[in-house]
Order: C-alpha cells, then structure tokens, then sequence
C-alpha cells in the first residue's frame, strides 16, 4: 500500500518537474533574439506559432548539435507531444485552455528556432575550425 | 554479466559527471555550488570503485554488493547535502543558512534513526539492510524536500535561471528514482524490466546539470511568470 501510494505520488511529481523544467528552457530561450538567416528560414521573427514547431524541427536534425543540446530539444520535443495530447484532450471540454496550450506551443518553436540559431553557429565555428587546419 | 550496451552508459554516466565539475570549474562556480560538484567527485570516485570490484568479482556477489550498497548509500547523503546547499542558496539573502542546516542535520538524524528501526525488527543483516533502506528513505525524502524547495522558488518569485534549472533537474532525478524504487517494491519481478531505467537516469541528472553551468550564467534571469504552469 505504502509502495503504491509512493509510486503515484513520485509519478506526479515527476510529470510537475518535467514540465516545469521545460517551461524554464524555454523561457531561459524566450529573450534570446534570432539571427536574420533563422529569421528568414523559419519565418519566425519575434513570435512564433505552434505549427512552425516541426518545420523548425526538421532544420534543426540537419545541424550537428552538441550533446547537452540534443538532451534539451529532445526534452521540448517530448513536452511539444504532451501539450498537443492535452491540446486534443480537454481543449474540447475548457475551451479558455486552447489559447494557452497554443502560445506554449508557440514559445516550444521559438525555442527550437533559437537552437537552430545555436546549432548553425557551432556548425560555423567548426567548419572555420577544420579550414584553419 | 553487463553487456556492452550497460557498459556504455555507464561510462557515458561517468564522463558526463566529470564534465559537470569540468564545466562548473570553466565557469568558475565550483566554489559556489561545491556540495553539488562534491557529489559528482563521490560518484566519480563510486563509479571508477565499483568497476575496480567488479574486474576481480561478479555482479552476483557478495563484495559488489556490499561496495555498490555502500557507496549508494554514502552518495545519497552527499547528494542530500547538495541539496540542501541549494536551499542555502535560495535563502542567503534572509541570512537563515544556521537554521537551514541544523534542520537538515535533524532530519538526515531522524530519517537515519527511522531507517535503522524498520530494519532491526525485520532483519538479521542489519547493517547491510540499513544502508539500502537508508538510501530509499533519503531518496524519498530528498524528492519531497526538493518539492518544498521549487514551492518557495515559485513563492519567493526566484529568478535565477540556473537555479531554477539545478533545482527541477534533480526534482526529475529524485521522482523518477522514488517511482523506480517503489514499483521494484510493489512488484519485485518488475525490478528487471525498471532496472534498465536506473543508469539512464542517472545519466539525465549530469546532463542537466552541465547544461545549466555552461548554458547559463549566475546573473541569466528567467520571467517568474514563466515558470508556473498556468495560464496567468
């Protein structure tokens, strides 16, 4: 019983944590400004919407990416599913919640367009690196 | 037997908590968050032990365990204390650091005094079984202390992008063990198909927590309202 009541309990926390951790992602990301080549590619300049997330997506699994930055987008990505689960799920039953799960979903691709910004960055920075040697 | 798969992410594991003390050293906040990078040293220091035991041993017997029970137990502690320093660090400014530590000193008392009272009456190992159930308490107490933690972060509007960062991450490390911990216990047959989970999230935490050091720095701040998950 004792181990029951535990294991609901640390499931709960553990989905509180997870989605707070990736909300301060993305907000950690949300003042960053975007470079005019993202801009331009994304079409995404100071706002983003939430259906900009898997095209911005696609670009970013063509950079090379370091390893604590895949564990940060993938962490968003899993997060993006959640919201669009809880999206299809309630928004029927409160509709006041679908304009909130649409700007998370927004600032989900507004994060993943300034990784893609990063991202590029490093794919310079290596490349220059390679020319020198 | 590990296979090469347990082997990979075990020294994954290992290279990622060398990379946070690393990456805290390049971003000259050792000092500042020392028990956290203490931690990590310990599970450095745990990690390179227990494959020392296991070259000469088996995973079966007796010295592995004995060793990986022990070091388990003595990690959690240290990451108990880590944890508190990061209270220490949301409190600094109210200068309640002496009662944030005689509190914590208590309760690691308490729950090493609760721990040895469930295995005296139940157990002839006593020693062997009180640093397991030790570690499960803390582990346990450790996830409803950060929880009290990120509440007084969202109460007392903290900002401070890292420590927020630090804080939820290890959250997810202290729920997701708690909820490994007690399926094992609720079912013991389930221990092999959860058992997989453990090294991966023990990987998780590091990763994280380099990611918060080299990330961002002590003065990146976030918007509180962007922290609490509802819409304001």
């Amino acid at each position: 019983m004792m181990a029951a009541v535990i294991f609901l309990v640390s499931l709960i926390l553990l989905l509180q944590f997870f989605v707070s951790y990736c909300r301060s992602l993305v907000a950690a990301s949300a003042r960053e400004p975007l470079s005019t080549d993202v801009q331009k590619v994304t079409g995404i300049s100071a706002q983003a919407n939430g259906r900009d997330f898997v095209k911005v997506m696609q670009f970013l699994h063509l950079c090379p990416g370091r390893l604590e930055d895949r564990g940060e987008v993938r962490s968003v990505g899993v997060y993006f599913d959640l919201l669009n689960l809880l999206g299809g799920a309630i928004s029927k039953i409160i509709p006041a919640s679908s304009s909130w799960i649409e700007g998370e979903r927004g600032r989900c691709a507004y994060f993943a367009a300034v990784a893609l910004d990063r991202r590029i960055a490093f794919s310079r920075e290596l490349l220059a690196a390679q020319m020198e040697n | 037997m590990l296979g090469p798969a347990d082997y990979f992410i075990w020294f994954l594991g290992t290279a990622l908590e060398v990379g946070v003390v690393l990456c805290s050293i390049y971003r000259k906040s050792f000092k500042r968050y020392f028990f956290l990078n203490l931690y990590m040293v310990l599970s450095v220091a745990a990690s390179v032990g227990r494959f020392l035991v296991l070259r000469h041993t088996s995973l079966d017997s007796l010295e592995y365990r004995y060793f990986y029970f022990f070091s388990d137990a003595l990690l959690t502690i240290a990451l108990y204390f880590g944890l508190i320093s990061l209270y220490s660090h949301l409190f600094e400014e109210l200068g309640v650091e002496k009662y944030v530590r005689l509190g914590a000193v208590l309760l690691l008392g308490g729950t090493a005094w609760f721990s040895y009272a469930v295995v005296s009456q139940s157990s002839a190992k006593i020693f062997t079984h009180f640093a397991y159930e030790l570690s499960q308490n803390l582990y346990f107490v450790g996830l409803i202390l950060t929880y009290l933690l990120w509440a007084f972060i969202l109460k007392l509007r903290e900002t401070r992008a890292r420590l927020v960062q630090i804080v939820l991450s290890l959250g997810i490390y202290f729920s997701a063990y708690a909820a490994t911990y007690a399926i094992s216990n609720l079912n013991p047959s389930l221990y092999s198909h959860v058992s997989f989970l453990m090294p991966i999230i023990g990987c998780a935490l590091p990763l994280a927590w380099a990611h918060a050091f080299i990330r961002l720095s002590e003065e990146t701040r976030l918007a509180p309202n962007n922290l609490v998950a509802v819409p304001r």
